[in-house]
């Protein structure tokens, strides 16, 4: 529910708000595709027009169907990762940010603190898998074809050759242990490429607050267990096959302009 | 996948001979004098120690129809079996960690936490070996005696044990355990979650039950409803078996758990346990006899 005060310094925000308002019909009409968010705006009741927003964030659809990325990933595979693994994620990112917004504003500093590593693990799984599901893409529509231009030759300078830096994260990949993920990061203020492993769910700024995810790969179990039960280093050789290289292309392009 | 044919061992069915970890493996012994690798040891004895893979104490189908003979034989033939034969490998290569037992063998390679690169198969070797002897056919129910007196001492009551239990599993970011340990210098039981191959033993504390909370251990069976249908209406037929947390993942998740709770947790087990470390903490006061 929207109530506005009627400030002049508040016109802007009322103006912000009925765009907003506006925008989220639009949503829901969409069905929220390619949205990741939308927002509720809610005045904490203080004459002064404290407006504070409450993000909630939601599961943003697959570009693609859930079989569409057979054989290398089974339809069983993505529709629960999709549906089950990240869906939660999402939802219990958004409880624990509700109970942040009601700690902080009560000033209990102590729960604040108590729910940071829910917070990090839960918006790191969601930050993490909205990444992974566009860094892959069916074979059909580009999906395995390796980078050209300005990061396909980085990767040579700097790796070697392609399959020198596949082999790379693959074998950190394959080495990591327990649960986490193994990216393709650049640096953007060195403009260099490094592979790195994160654990759990920690998304990869938490390696060096300069890198940029270009790729990542999931080597949590459920990511593969269905269709390669213990065999990770099968998983990780043919994840390659419908690898989203333009996705990290454009990226690189961006951040390297 | 029933029998492990080519190792000799132990009968691990009994509790006490969960230390017994060394398994001499002959075969090994030509092919090491032809790598010349058997140095000063051609004189001494002929044999080496290694670790073999011990078989649960129980048929890979008599989890059913809680934990399938699928699970079991990925579980115990896949992983664990993974484990042992990379820490073979990597004591091939490394001979100061000879002939540790396996509680040893952790400790050291834990390094006071800089571990060791053997660490984690070691540690993970251990922690099958602990979980597959805390789970028993027609376990769960209550634990009796010595053991139910502990935990009523340190928890209030079974309830409040279980509940924090269950509740510590679903917490459990990522890869890891949850156990029932009795602190040595505390004196008393307590529900301890640890990452990946992370046990209590390398706190000294000593562990008393535990189970497995990486994805592998319950994801086929519990992930999947349409392969199990059979368990999935059993879970609904079975009110103790809902799980009061209510996401839609954790109630699977949530589900192993009540079923290990319910159905295979090896109190029998526990209570040897339990007995063995009361040789190492004094738990109890000393019964002063009245005149």
């Amino acid at each position: 529910m929207l109530i506005l005060t009627n400030e002049p310094e508040h016109e802007r925000e009322r103006e912000k708000s009925r765009f907003k308002v506006a925008l989220r019909a639009i949503s829901r009409r969409t069905l929220g595709q390619g949205l990741g968010f939308h927002r509720e705006v809610r005045n904490l009741g203080l004459g002064f027009g404290n407006v504070r927003e409450l993000q909630t964030f939601s599961l943003p659809d697959l570009p693609y169907d859930y079989g569409a990325l057979e054989p290398a990933i089974s339809r069983e595979i993505m529709q629960l990762h999709h549906q089950k693994h990240h869906q939660t994620y999402v939802t219990n990112f958004n409880k624990a940010l509700e109970q942040l917004h009601d700690a902080m504003s009560k000033g209990d500093s102590s729960t604040v603190v108590k729910l940071q590593s829910a917070i990090k693990f839960n918006g790191g799984g969601h930050i993490n898998h909205s990444i992974f599901w566009k860094n892959l893409r069916p074979v059909r529509e580009g999906g395995g074809e390796p980078p050209k231009g300005s990061l396909g030759q980085a990767i040579d300078t700097q790796f070697g050759s392609l399959e020198a830096l596949v082999q790379k994260i693959n074998t950190e990949g394959a080495a990591l242990q327990g649960s986490g993920w193994v990216w393709l990061a650049l640096d953007k203020e060195m403009k260099k490429l490094s592979v790195e492993t994160t654990v759990n769910q920690d998304p990869l700024v938490t390696r060096g607050s300069m890198l940029v995810p270009l790729l990542g790969v999931d080597v949590w179990e459920h990511a593969y267990y269905l269709q390669y039960k213990n065999v990770r280093p099968d998983y990780l050789k043919n994840i390659w096959k419908v690898m989203n290289w333009k996705y990290a292309s454009e990226v690189y392009g961006k951040e390297c302009a | 996948m029933g029998s492990c044919c080519n190792n000799l061992f132990l009968p691990s069915s009994h509790p006490l001979a969960s230390d017994f970890s060394q398994h001499f493996r002959c075969p090994k012994l030509p092919y090491l004098q032809r790598k010349g690798m058997l140095h000063g040891l051609q004189r001494a004895s002929k044999v080496l120690a290694y670790y073999g893979l011990k078989t649960p104490p129980y048929k890979l189908d008599a989890l059913e129809p809680y934990i399938s003979q699928r699970t079991l034989e990925m579980h115990w033939g896949g992983h664990h079996r993974d484990y042992v034969e990379g820490l073979n490998k990597q004591l091939e290569k490394n001979n100061i960690l000879y002939g540790c037992t396996m509680d040893e063998l952790v400790k050291v390679t834990y390094n006071n936490g800089n571990p060791l690169p053997e660490f984690n198969n070691a540690a993970q070797v251990w922690n099958h070996d602990f979980f597959w002897e805390s789970m028993q056919p027609g376990g769960g129910d209550m634990p009796k005696l010595g053991v139910l007196q502990q935990i009523e001492k340190d928890f209030g009551s079974f309830t409040n044990f279980k509940e924090k239990f269950i509740e510590s599993a679903l917490t459990l970011f990522g890869s890891g355990w949850v156990w029932l340990v009795l602190k040595r210098t505390e004196k008393c039981l307590a529900v301890v979650k640890t990452s990946n191959a992370i046990t209590p033993l390398v706190w000294d504390d000593i562990p008393i039950i535990s189970l497995d909370m990486w994805e592998h251990a319950y994801y086929l069976d519990y992930k999947v409803h349409n392969h199990h249908k059979g368990l999935f209406l059993f879970s609904i037929v079975n009110p103790s078996l809902i799980d009061p947390w209510g996401s839609s993942m954790q109630n699977d998740k949530g589900k192993y758990v009540n079923v290990f709770m319910d159905h295979l947790v090896s109190w029998n087990a526990a209570t040897a346990r339990m007995a063995r470390a009361e040789a190492f903490v004094n738990l109890g006061y000393p019964k002063i006899p009245v005149a």
